[in-house]
């Protein structure tokens, strides 16, 4: 219990993607609050990377780790520039009233 | 001992704040508990010997991204409140699937090796150093890459949220380069003696009005 092990780290990563998940199914309405569990799952993969590469002593998890971190920079920067557009045109972000291509 | 502490408080600071971020009705609280995790995320790091990764994640993730998200938040005019109905209506779903996943990803790793591993020796070079010995030597094609995404990223954002207003002046730097003295200036020349001069009075009293 008082020992950390790699365990631990994957038991903490798992119940934040979970809250990411449980997330997206609890605001199915608002865009902001989905793209920012999105964040959050998104961190809790970077959690399972780090804790591997640290105790399997080797760093490539690390450095995939940074990647995820630049990909995640680009989408939450272009999710939201799409968020501002679409309220620029419709003046809403509900995601029930994403209907023009009806799908 | 002392780091299995700062372990279950880092981690049970970020789950909380995860959770908030989930449930809370403002957004702009969603976002502010959305940088408490990440800060103790980075905790955790630093923890587990990842210092690089955690000062990025504090300069990335909490400087920008979130800052990002409070300044959408905040610009976005939207009844957030109305955006709630149906909140309970998903709730069970939610419940169910976040715990079955809970449940599938906390079975798969007990009972397993993973327990018995334990922290490598931290070596005296440097965290940053060895991920930089890494990233420039074997990674460089996938870190210019990464570059390039983001090269990516921020034209797609711009030209995405640009828009040309009506009845706003803008400055048109190709009109003001090919200006010539010819087109704007006229040099008019005016008779200087005095008979010219009263008729000048004359035919301008329309003007003087």
């Amino acid at each position: 219990m008082l020992e950390l092990t790699l365990n631990h780290y994957l038991a903490v990563s798992a119940m934040l993607f979970a809250l990411g998940i449980f997330g997206i199914f609890l605001n199915r309405k608002n865009v902001i609050t989905i793209l920012m569990s999105i964040e959050l799952m998104l961190l809790a993969v970077n959690i399972n990377m780090v804790a591997f590469s640290a105790y399997s002593g080797n760093l490539e998890g690390q450095i995939f780790s940074l990647f995820i971190l630049t990909v995640a920079a680009a989408e939450a920067a272009i999710g939201l520039a799409i968020l501002v557009v679409f309220f620029r045109n419709r003046g809403s972000i509900a995601v029930e009233d994403v209907n023009i291509l009806k799908g | 001992m002392i780091e299995a502490l700062f372990f279950y408080l880092f981690a049970g600071v970020m789950l909380a704040s995860g959770f908030m971020v989930v449930v809370s009705r403002n957004p702009v609280y969603s976002v502010l508990f959305l940088i408490l995790a990440f800060f103790n995320a980075a905790g955790l790091f630093v923890l587990i010997g990842a210092e690089f990764l955690a000062m990025l994640l504090v300069v990335v993730y909490v400087g920008a991204v979130a800052v990002l998200f409070l300044f959408v938040v905040m610009m976005l005019d939207i009844n957030f409140a109305e955006m709630r109905a149906g909140f309970q209506k998903y709730l069970p779903l939610g419940l169910i699937v976040g715990g079955i996943l809970v449940f599938e990803l906390v079975a798969a790793m007990y009972g397993d090796a993973f327990s018995k591993a334990s922290l490598p020796v931290a070596s005296e070079i440097p965290n940053t150093t060895q991920l930089g010995g890494v990233l420039y030597t074997k990674y460089a094609f996938l870190f210019q890459i990464s570059g390039l995404i983001l090269l990516v990223a921020m034209i797609g954002a711009i030209s995405l949220t640009m828009r040309k207003r009506v009845g706003v002046r803008r400055q048109s730097i190709a009109d003001q380069n090919s200006r010539r003295r010819e087109d704007v200036m006229e040099i008019v020349k005016m008779p200087s003696d005095k008979t010219k001069a009263k008729n000048n009075v004359a035919a301008g009293s329309v003007d003087d009005k």
